[in-house]
């Protein structure tokens, strides 16, 4: 009997130890990306994308948008995904579900490319 | 004695490589237009201040006469031009007050902005205004959204493949190319393997002295490839035309006067009807050229090409819309 009540309290005390563990900010801030997917953004200027070189975590939706005063595009080089023409500030977003490198370019202007590294 | 020529160029045939001098010195031309006659296997080009001392070289009467115009990009509205059917309208008063009217006209593409019907519809309007034919090929504005299909509907309805063909006129063979289409990442423009081997029998059984008249709206000649101002493949369209005595390639795309002689060939862009681009590397990008207003029409501009039967080639005459 006198054992079993030790078993309870050493149950109660990880529980505990769990809910105070759980009130943790890191852990909060893990739900919290969970909760909202995280985002990011490649600016179209001058005939170029900035960065270039973009890693963001699986689950991320990249939005281009173009300032520049030429319309341009965003084409995926192994067809994963492929915007309209976007005039000066119109913008394209994708969500990279699965990790890997991803080549783009701008199917206007070829010479201008940029790739996603999602991890 | 004969007057001292001092803006005459001469170009070698001989010699493959850009005469950088000629080339930069027909480039501060572009305001006020040049005019370029081919003669023996030399290009001779005159500033068209001079024409009344030229005589017969400037050669402005012939059998066929026929004006080129490019990259209207009707629909662009930003501060280098914000009234590009203003200009394009001026290139029409241009092309009517011309002495030597033309048979027909070429559009060497960017004719939308954003491959808009209206747009088509709007720059159809104005061209109206000429009373002319116009052949068109495509820019890589015109064939947006839609992989072209819009502008075959509009211009190339006879036309193979991606919308290129080919007719003749009072003996001369033009050949319309489209070198905008399924670019690749990193490269320049293409005409794929389809476009190559059609333009290969299109030219099989013509004459050696038949003059061809090739016109895209990408250059066939490396321009500048680090801004893609060239064309993978074209080297192979052009070895199809080795065999003939007379090549001229019009192009457009980089919205400036440039022209350059290789063997039989000679190449010659456009000005923009709608706004100017800069030289090659003289700026970060090739992005639309902002000039003062007053000098805007002073590099906008058309092209005049005049044929004349049992001359080595064609009169190529660009003249500015101020």
């Amino acid at each position: 009997m006198r054992r079993s009540v030790r078993i309870l309290g050493l149950a109660v005390a990880v529980v505990v130890g769990l809910a105070a563990f759980a009130t943790r900010p890191r852990f909060f801030a893990a739900a919290a990306q969970q909760a909202q997917p995280a985002n990011a953004e490649v600016k179209i200027d001058n005939f170029s994308f900035g960065p270039a070189s973009l890693t963001v975590a699986a689950g991320t939706t990249v939005t281009w948008i173009n300032r520049d005063d030429i319309p341009h595009t965003v084409v995926s080089e192994d067809k994963l995904f492929k915007s309209r023409v976007l005039d000066t500030d119109e913008k394209f977003s994708f969500t990279f579900a699965k990790p890997g490198t991803f080549g783009y370019f701008c199917s206007l202007h070829p010479k201008m490319t940029g790739k996603v590294v999602v991890q | 004695m004969a007057k001292k020529v001092n803006d005459e160029l001469l170009h070698d045939h001989n010699n493959d490589g850009i005469d950088r001098r000629g080339f930069l010195k027909c480039m501060a031309w572009a305001g006020t237009g040049a005019l370029c006659v081919m003669q023996g296997g030399v290009l001779k080009s005159y500033s068209l201040s001079r024409m009344s001392d030229l005589g017969a070289a400037a050669a402005t009467t012939g059998e066929l006469s026929f004006v080129q115009i490019s990259d209207s990009h009707m629909g662009f509205n930003k501060p280098a031009n914000p009234d590009v059917a203003g200009t394009l309208k001026a290139a029409v008063d241009k092309i009517n007050a011309l002495s030597t009217p033309p048979q027909f006209l070429l559009h060497t593409g960017d004719i939308s902005h954003l491959s808009k019907p209206e747009e088509f519809d709007n720059v159809d309007q104005i061209l109206k205004g000429t009373g002319k034919e116009v052949h068109f090929v495509p820019g890589e504005h015109d064939v947006l959204n839609d992989d072209g299909a819009q502008f075959r509907e509009r211009y190339a309805k006879s036309s193979k493949g991606a919308g290129w063909y080919s007719f003749d006129q009072k003996g001369v063979h033009f050949i319309g190319l489209v070198n905008v289409m399924n670019l690749k990442a990193g490269g320049l423009g293409t005409l794929g393997h389809e476009q190559l081997e059609w333009l290969e029998d299109d030219v099989k059984h013509l004459k050696h002295s038949t003059p061809i008249v090739v016109f895209a709206h990408i250059p066939l000649w490396s321009v500048y490839p680090e801004w893609g101002w060239g064309t993978e493949d074209s080297a192979q369209a052009l070895a199809y035309l080795k065999k003939f005595g007379s090549v001229t390639v019009l192009n457009g795309h980089i919205h400036q006067i440039m022209q350059k002689v290789e063997g039989n060939v000679t190449f010659h862009t456009a000005a923009s009807t709608a706004f100017p681009q800069p030289q090659p590397g003289k700026a970060d990008s090739p992005g639309p050229m902002k000039v003062p207003a007053e000098q805007l029409r002073g590099i906008l501009g058309i092209t005049d090409v005049n044929y004349v039967r049992g001359q080595h080639a064609l009169a190529v005459v660009d003249s500015s819309l101020a």
